[in-house]
């Protein structure tokens, strides 16, 4: 048997535009163990949303998929890219693989009321009567926080607000208690106090019915709640895993350097947050060598040459930067880091 | 003190839904934003937030109470005069990247509608060469113009709204959640930006968002919003280093940090909202610093 519910295995997708065509994922490479949170990070335009697309059999039509796998289930694992469109969306979609987009109003229908869009999902992938339907829709308003459950269920998406139609879409998401759950940007339109409650509940739902979870999230204070395990991801790549205690507590890739210097806590007080420099490489013009070079000041001239691999940090830990090379020369961390990792190893007691 | 350059006094916003059933979104708020400040409004999803933003910018007509704009009144009805000093001096950016993006308009023509609307480019040169300029200061690419909405991921296309904001040069500048949307790097830039942007122009902005680590870090006076009332309002250091109401208490201890081990030893203050809300008085607790009084 296999530990992992699902594993995506080199997928390449490339996008036809009036512009050209865009390399957009460049052989991507995850696990998701089963019961397990992964959590996705990386830059706007990396590709996490259309990676998950992948895996609902929801890409855009002018997507082109030039090769990878997409296994899903431990017994006999079935691979997603082959199977028919139309056993994906009866089969799997939303019964067993539910995701809640960033947008929320990409997966709600502004003419109908949210009422009947919970009931609706239910309706269509359980044996239930309608009045139980809506009891169950009633409770699961109600679990994602939402007052008065019993009228809001008249509210059309546009009289709600943002955090709330949010939720409509994790409640539709978890009404079929579904075996994986991919939230892409789940709470970023969330208070805390309520994105902490909604994490909570993801999480008490995973201890019930072993819940496998896909995290995509740019906000690293979540990702350290949620997570087991992080892959970081930039220009159509994975360039670094591993354990959630690895990856901000040992980060080894520049570009994850980055995101963690990036994100101010409570304690930033400078003039200037730092960023990034530079911006991420444009696709539809593929980068040589390592897509990360034109921005890391760690860069060396081997990067501009050749691709990195994956150098093995632990059992766990993996990076693609040539600095894991044994040649490479040693680097220090970036002083606006250092500090920071310093001040949160500290206060975890890690070693 | 010199005048507000946005005074809301009392404002209420209801909605009715059914005979039975009226949201009252916003209960009474009055709050000022100073010229060239950021005042960051935080608080529950749901609280009124974004409809103190449309009410502001007459996207929807005040239930109640009255709003003033550098001077002038702008609650009830409008002439044209105030409506057009109203258009080009305050904008707004919307929470929601895609579903604020006309889906068949180009980037280009998108982000250049207020120029259009008000005749502000003589030439067709100038507007594109203005266009190219707000698209590389967002952190995009004056290539990107040609292109429609759907073709960017949603980071890219909250910094279309932001840029379609920025051309304007308003006064005054409602961000809903601007950069909630954004990952942690083009946010610290878009922050970066908004500040740089601030410093050369002196707009103010009205700043929604629940990410408290960045509302400390970019906001000169920040509300607390609890059910449609300002709970708290104070200096940021005031409202950081000696919060008082407990939804401001409960609020600051759920902010994530990027730390596991941390979060997982995590206690949230717990808070019992069904006994806190309605009405209550307004105490000091500084010159600058005071608590709605309704738990
Ligand atoms: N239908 C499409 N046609 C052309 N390009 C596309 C299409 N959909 C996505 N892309 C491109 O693919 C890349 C990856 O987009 P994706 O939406 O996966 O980014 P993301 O990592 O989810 O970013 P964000 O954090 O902003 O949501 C981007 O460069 C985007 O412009
Ligand atoms: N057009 C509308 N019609 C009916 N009710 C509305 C409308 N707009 C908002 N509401 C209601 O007003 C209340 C406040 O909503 P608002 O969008 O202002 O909240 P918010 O503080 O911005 O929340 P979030 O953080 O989730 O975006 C909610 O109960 C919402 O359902
Ligand atoms: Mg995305
Ligand atoms: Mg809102």
């Amino acid at each position: 048997m296999n530990e992992n519910i699902l594993s995506v295995r080199n997928l390449d997708i490339t996008f036809r535009t009036n512009a050209g065509d865009i390399h957009a994922i460049r052989g991507v490479n995850f696990n998701l163990p089963t019961g397990k949170t992964v959590a996705l990070v990386g830059e706007s335009g990396s590709g996490k949303s259309v990676t998950m697309k992948a895996v609902t059999g929801l890409l855009d039509s002018n997507a082109i998929i030039n090769g990878g796998q997409i296994l899903y289930g431990t017994e006999n694992p079935v691979d997603l890219l082959t199977m028919p469109k139309k056993t994906l969306r009866r089969e799997i979609n939303g019964r067993q693989i539910a995701i809640v987009f960033q947008d929320p109003m990409t997966s709600l229908d502004p003419t109908m009321q949210i009422g009947d869009q919970i009931t609706e999902g239910l309706l269509l992938h359980k044996k239930i009567s309608k009045a139980d339907a809506r009891k169950k829709a009633v409770e699961l308003l109600k679990l994602v926080g939402i007052a008065e459950a019993r009228k809001r269920m008249e509210n059309y998406p546009h009289q709600l607000s943002g955090g709330m139609r949010q939720r409509i879409v994790i409640a539709c998401a978890l009404a079929c208690e579904p075996k994986i759950l991919v939230c892409d940007e789940p709470t970023t339109a969330l208070d805390v106090t309520i994105q902490a409650r909604i994490l909570d509940l993801i999480k008490e739902l995973q201890r019930q019915m072993g819940l496998s979870v896909i995290y995509i999230t740019h906000d690293l204070g979540v990702v350290a709640k949620v997570a087991d395990f992080v892959n970081v991801m930039y220009a159509g790549k994975i360039v670094e895993v591993g354990t959630v205690e690895e990856i901000f507590y040992d980060p080894r890739h520049p570009y994850t350097w980055g995101l963690l210097a990036a994100m101010p806590d409570l304690e930033t007080d400078d003039e200037r947050l730092y960023s990034i420099p530079g911006s991420p490489p444009n696709l539809l013009h593929e980068p040589k060598g390592d897509a990360f070079a034109a921005r890391n000041k760690f860069a060396m001239k081997i990067d501009e040459r050749e691709t990195p691999p994956m150098f093995q940090i632990s059992e766990t830990h993996f990076a693609a930067t040539w600095l894991l090379h044994p040649d490479a020369p040693k680097v220090d961390l970036p002083p606006e880091l250092k500090a920071r990792l310093l001040r949160s190893r500290k206060a975890a007691n890690y070693v | 003190m010199s005048e507000p350059l946005l005074k809301v006094k009392n404002l209420r916003q209801h909605f009715k839904i059914s005979r039975s059933f009226t949201v009252k979104a916003v209960e009474g708020v009055s709050f000022e934003v100073y010229a060239g400040e950021t005042y960051g409004l935080v608080g529950e999803s749901g609280s009124g937030k974004t409809t103190i933003g449309r009410s502001i910018i007459r996207l929807y007509d005040p239930t109640d109470g009255e709003i003033f704009f550098d001077g002038k009144k702008i609650s009830g009805k409008l002439d044209d005069a105030t409506e057009k000093m109203l258009r080009q001096n305050m904008q707004m950016i919307f929470q929601d990247p895609m579903s604020s993006l006309n889906p068949r308009k180009k980037i280009g023509d998108i982000i250049a509608e207020g120029l259009d609307i008000h005749g502000l480019c003589a030439t067709k040169e100038e507007r594109k060469a203005r266009v190219g300029a707000i698209l590389k200061k967002v952190g995009l690419s004056p290539a990107h113009a040609e292109r429609y909405p759907q073709q960017f991921s949603g980071g890219q296309r909250q910094r279309v709204g932001i840029a379609r904001a920025l051309i304007m040069n308003p006064k005054l500048i409602i961000a809903d959640e601007c950069i909630s949307a954004l990952d942690v790097s083009i946010q610290a830039q878009v922050v970066n930006l908004m500040k740089d942007i601030q410093a050369e122009t002196k707009c103010a902005y009205l700043f929604i968002a629940h990410d408290l680590s960045m509302v400390k870090y970019i906001s000169d006076r920040i509300g607390v919003l609890h059910k449609g009332r300002l709970v708290e309002t104070g200096l940021t250091r005031e409202i950081f280093s000696n919060p008082v109401h407990p939804y401001t208490r409960s609020l600051l201890s759920a902010v994530p940090q990027p730390n596991p081990v941390v979060e997982r030893r995590r206690h949230l203050v717990s808070f019992d909202s069904d006994n806190v809300g309605g009405d209550g008085e307004i105490v000091r607790v500084s010159a600058t610093h005071s608590v709605l009084e309704n738990f």
